[in-house]
């Protein structure tokens, strides 16, 4: 456990001096942090999934305070909540319809000890089937006009379950952990192959002799217009520099050392080059609920020229990106102003900072926002992991990934 | 830290060694001055809230952050109060910063702190390699791991190469010749090429002239020389472990730049060479005065130290979330609809802001509570404030627990000190510093000797302060509580310069003035001139008249008095004494006294009305015998009487000429009222016997008297000798 806890430490201190940069990147870190959390949390015997979810709660809350503009980590977290809360409902109905399953498997693990799962049937399975049976807010079943069954009933009959069925509690519960970190583990193979899938579709929506723009740097834009290179589709790549970190240099380095066709231009150029562009695509810091997108600064005024022109703006974000609340939730940070000095060089401006002399209030203010706002009604598509959504219909998204209860924490 | 590895990695074999050693910091917690008093008399400078943070934080947050793995921080005054601090804070059980506390009560300087930790050294050898030394009061998030590679890789090639010195380009102001941290205006020399620090200069610029001195030799060592006065010293020194050797063979280095690095500079025998590092985007600063308190202050709020700025957990901090127009408010601030907080401004935790309140420009710490209709203004309020109904403050700093009663105005630059209480429409002058502790009697004339009398007595003398202010009733309104200090002579003119107010605009103006002035005379001096050695020759001349002018002022001042002294029948002793005064406001010897009263005397007895010489004589005896006291205190000694004879002699020649065939019987007079002894007398006439005739004539005259002087002085030898046998 100290070696959790100090790993934890690590992790809050690089959060809050900002240096691990990138939504993946950190998405990834804590996705692994909290499996590790997960597998040194010893459990008791009893309420043992809400003994995790403390558990993991708990953890969350300090990565969420130590960077709150970095929304992945809640969204990992809330992610990582939400599978062990799915898990121990799969088990409980497994529990429920197959006892004698569970039975034989007990006594196998009993034998052979951790670690071996089902002999018959994965855990993943077994999650999966108790998912498409039992999960409450699904489309088709809200058609069918199945009685929603949210969150308060499932607690209240584990609850009773665990009154009951003490004897096949323990078995459940050492089984939930294994599920759990399995679960998890499949999180951490998502997030590490979003860009392969997202990258996946690009044939699809990158034609030939197209112009495409982008602003600022993602990695996730860079493999996605790589593929399409790839497949042999030959366009042209215009490239923001997105000032004032300048990382659309970097992009253009990158996409240059791959063999694409492309052109720098600055920021403020965007509006008199969108009439040659055809597809607007850029990376995304984060997706909110209602389908508005956090990119980096600039990207607002991007959208409005593609909306100018009609040109379609699309955005890439890997699901851990996807963030189930609104932007006008108070808890959200929605921006961080970073040091004035990567806009102006201090020495050359410091007699204008000189407070002794005049009125002593500084008449020189810098703002140097990180991240720009775009409403959804600018955005045409979003490509997600799991293929193309309108931004109407991202809310929806999130309710698959993200369960009801998480949203505050 | 990642960065430090990589690069250990890139250095092979022989530095595999260096780069494991582990990257350490000393950290002095003892500023070693006293320009943050009254405050630091109760806490330590390195405590004190810069934007509701401990200093330290800042500093220990950015060495954690640019890979230091361990800290010694070297505590002086108030060191329990740190080491506390230290062990209850989040460093203690930091996973990736090591912080050791080094205590010592004796150091009064950065030079004593470095020495003593260079004694420590021999026993348990903490110090392994290279270090990096900072002050408690940085603030900072420059990245160090490649400077110190840097530092390293420079020392590899040249062993003498001992010390990495930070700068940053800062433009000074160009009225005050200030830097905007409210230090003097630092000029330095420093070769293009290797970055070599050549010369360093912060006190002697002239800034009137705009001028500087620089040794010849300097130009002719080097090829090529940058010079800088827009350079800000950051006070971050990458330093290899012979500089704490330097510091031990040399005990009399005490500052680290007036002495340590002009030492270094200067000194050509050792040879040893430092370097400087010019920081591009990164942010720098130390907290040196209240005025770069301020300034400090204003940056981070304008994020220049991102990320350590109020918004971000940087080091145990609370975070308090960022508004609009760059206002910092804690989320359980409770602040009335009809308060008007304005731009930049921190508000703290747990602070009530009234109704009608103005806030500007200002930091307020946690717990505060505010009054209605008060106006603060780029001002300081530290932690559990309470400021009552219509107060008005503008440009101060107010510490914990102070309490400010309605109706009281606090002018610019005012310093509030623990605990203070103001009284109800009490106006605090500008400028003034309070305190609960009253001002320690003796100044400390030496700028290095720091809070004198550090922690042990402070809070004894506290609670019996306390008692007897209330007896006593207060300086600050018949309700307050706390003592003015009075700003000591000399710095009065000073005050408004390290101030936290802005530089009012009537001193620009003045200084300003002062300059146009300056250049006006330039102008006229160097106009009319050819060439440079008239105005060389004009300036000797004014040199040479100064204390000639001085003295004839003084002889008439003197001569004024005697006479008041001869009308109103003043005492001998008191004429004395008023003589004495003279003579220290002029500066003189006692032999200018003694010469100046002899020529009072003289021209007294000659204005006195006389018929003949005779009867001049008598005059001349008569105020003899009467003032040989207030005479005889000033010629105890024999170049004194030879003084008065000489300027006897002179009066003789020049002024008073009616004396002239007087002079043998005078110097008998004199003998006789044993104004001037025989000795004098003898030297006299010894040291006139080469001179020319001419001036020869009042040695003639005496010559008789000086033959019997002589007789009579045998006579007693030959008694002496009788005695003896």
């Amino acid at each position: 456990m100290p070696d959790v806890q100090s790993m934890v430490l690590e992790f809050v201190n690089k959060l809050r001096k900002r240096k691990i940069e990138g939504s993946q990147a950190t998405a990834r870190c804590t996705v692994e942090l909290l499996r590790s959390v997960i597998s040194h949390h010893r459990v008791p015997h009893a309420n043992q999934a809400s003994a995790l979810i403390d558990a993991v709660k708990a953890v969350g809350a300090q990565l969420v305070a130590a960077n709150p503009v970095e929304l992945a980590v809640g969204n990992v977290v809330r992610r990582v909540l939400h599978i062990i809360r799915e898990e121990d409902l799969s088990l409980a109905t497994a529990a429920v319809a197959g006892l004698d399953l569970l039975d034989a498997s007990d006594d196998d693990e009993d034998v052979n000890g951790k670690g071996i799962g089902y002999p018959g049937m994965s855990a993943a399975v077994v999650a999966a089937a108790a998912r498409s049976t039992l999960r409450p807010p699904s489309l088709q079943t809200l058609l069918e006009g199945t009685p929603e069954s949210a969150t308060v009933p499932y607690t209240s009959s584990s609850g009773a379950d665990s009154e009951s069925k003490t004897a096949d509690k323990s078995s459940i519960t050492r089984k939930l952990k294994h599920d759990v970190i399995e679960g998890v583990n499949q999180l951490i193979h998502e997030i590490a192959g979003c860009h392969e899938q997202i990258a996946e579709q690009a044939i699809e929506h990158i034609h030939q002799n197209e112009v495409i723009l982008t602003l600022g740097s993602s990695r996730t834009v860079l493999e996605f217009l790589c593929a399409a290179k790839e497949k042999k589709r030959s366009f042209r790549v215009f490239v923001a520099e997105g000032a004032p970190r300048y990382q659309g240099h970097l992009l253009a380095k990158e996409l240059v050392a791959r063999g694409l066709q492309t052109t720098v231009i600055t920021d403020s150029a965007v509006f008199a080059m969108i009439s040659r562009v055809n597809m607007v695509i850029i990376g995304a810091h984060a997706v909110m609920a209602n389908g508005g997108v956090i990119g980096p600064v600039g990207v607002n005024m991007a959208a409005l020229a593609a909306k100018k022109h009609a040109v379609p703006f699309v955005v890439l974000a890997g699901s851990h990106k996807l963030c189930p609340l609104y932007p006008h939730n108070p808890e959200v940070l929605l921006n961080e102003l970073r040091s004035p000095s990567e806009l102006l060089d201090f020495g050359e401006f410091s007699d204008c900072l000189d407070f002794g002399t005049g009125s002593g209030s500084p008449l020189l203010q810098v703002v140097n926002p990180t991240f720009d706002y775009v409403p959804p009604s600018l955005v045409s598509l979003f490509i997600t992991d799991t293929g193309g959504h309108n931004p109407s219909y991202m809310y929806r998204l999130i309710a698959d990934y993200y369960s009801a209860d998480d949203l505050v924490m | 830290m990642g960065a430090q590895k990589k690069g250990g990695a890139r250095v092979s074999d022989d530095s595999e060694e260096q780069s494991r050693q582990r990257l350490q910091a000393i950290l002095l917690a003892d500023s070693f001055t006293t320009k943050f008093r009254p405050v630091t008399l109760e806490r330590p400078k390195v405590l004190l809230p810069l934007v509701n943070v401990p200093m330290i934080d800042y500093t220990l947050a950015w060495l954690e952050s640019a890979g230091i793995e361990e800290v010694f921080v070297f505590c002086c005054a108030h060191s329990t109060q740190i080491i506390d601090y230290l062990e209850t804070s989040e460093w203690r059980t930091h996973p990736n910063l090591v912080v050791r506390t080094i205590e010592s009560h004796k150091s009064i300087s950065a030079g004593d702190a470095l020495r003593y930790i260079y004694e420590q050294q021999t026993e348990t050898s903490q110090i392994q390699g290279d270090f990096v030394l900072v002050s408690g009061d940085t603030v900072s998030n420059m990245p160090l791991a490649d400077l110190i590679h840097e530092h390293r890789e420079r020392k590899k090639k040249d062993e003498k190469a001992i010390m990495t010195m930070v700068i940053k380009k800062s433009k000074p102001s160009l009225i005050t010749h200030q830097s905007r941290l409210g230090t003097d205006q630092l000029f330095i020399a420093v070769d293009p090429l290797t970055k070599q620090l050549l010369h360093y200069e912060e006190d002697k610029v002239d800034h009137a002239r705009g001028s500087v001195c620089l040794d010849k030799s300097l130009m002719e060592s080097n090829p090529s020389v940058l010079l800088y006065n827009d350079m800000q010293d950051c006070y971050i020194d990458i330093c290899s472990p012979e500089v704490l050797s330097l510091f031990e063979d040399n005990f009399d280095y005490q500052h680290l730049r007036r002495h340590f690095v002009k030492g270094v500079l200067v000194d050509d025998i050792m040879g040893y060479k430092i370097f400087t590092h010019e920081i591009g985007s990164s942010y720098a600063a130390r907290v040196d005065n209240f005025r770069s308190y301020d300034t400090v202050s204003k940056d981070i709020i304008q994020r220049w130290t991102y990320p350590y700025v109020p918004d971000i957990n940087f080091g145990g901090n609370r975070p308090v979330k960022l508004g609009r127009e760059g206002i910092y408010r804690a989320c359980d601030v409770v602040q009335s609809r009809s308060a008007d907080v304005g731009a930049s401004t921190v508000v703290g935790y747990g602070t009530k802001i009234g109704n009608g309140d103005r806030i500007l420009n200002s930091v307020i710490g946690s717990g505060c509570i505010i009054g209605s209709n008060v106006v603060i203004e780029g001002s300081y309020i530290w932690n559990n404030v309470t400021i009552e109904d219509g107060c008005e403050i503008r440009n101060a700093i107010v510490c914990d627990g102070v309490r400010i009663r309605a109706g009281a105005v606090l002018e610019p630059g005012v310093v509030l000190s623990f605990k203070v209480v103001v009284g109800r429409d009490f106006v605090v002058p500008a400028y003034s510093k309070v305190s609960l502790l009253q001002q320690p009697m003796k100044e400390d004339s030496d700028e290095e000797l720091e809070y004198a009398d550090s922690s042990s007595g402070a809070a004894d003398r506290l609670s019996g302060l306390s008692l007897e202010m209330e007896s006593k009733g207060s300086e600050l309104g018949p309700d307050g509580a706390g003592y003015i200090w009075e700003v000591c002579e000399g710095a009065h003119d000073e005050e408004w310069k390290h101030s936290v107010a802005p530089i009012p605009e009537d001193k620009l103006a003045e200084i300003t003035q002062a300059m146009d002035d300056y250049d006006d005379m330039e102008d006229e001096s160097v106009v009319p001139t050819s060439g440079e050695l008239k105005s060389d020759a004009d300036s000797i001349n004014t040199d040479v008249n100064d204390p000639g002018d001085d003295y004839g002022y003084f002889e008439r001042e003197v001569e004024g008095t005697f006479l008041r002294a001869v009308e109103e029948g003043i005492k001998v002793e008191l004429g004395v004494l008023e003589i004495n005064s003279l003579r220290l406001s002029y500066n003189m010897e006692s032999a200018d006294c003694a010469g100046a009263i002899f020529y009072s005397m003289m021209k007294l007895a000659v204005d006195t009305p006389h018929s003949s010489a005779s009867e001049l004589y008598k005059n001349a005896s008569s105020i003899i015998t009467k003032w040989k006291g207030l005479l005889g205190f000033y010629v105890k000694q024999t170049d004194e009487q030879i003084e008065v004879i000489m300027k006897f002699e002179e009066m003789c020649q020049e002024t008073a000429k009616e004396l002239g065939p007087l002079f043998a019987q005078i110097l008998h007079v004199l003998y006789e009222k044993d104004v001037v002894q025989e000795d004098a007398i003898m030297r006299w006439a010894e040291e006139k016997a080469g001179a020319d005739e001419a001036d020869k004539v009042y040695l003639q005259q005496c010559e008789t008297f000086i033959q019997w002087l002589k007789e009579a002085s045998e006579e007693e030898d030959e008694d002496d000798d009788e005695e003896d046998d």
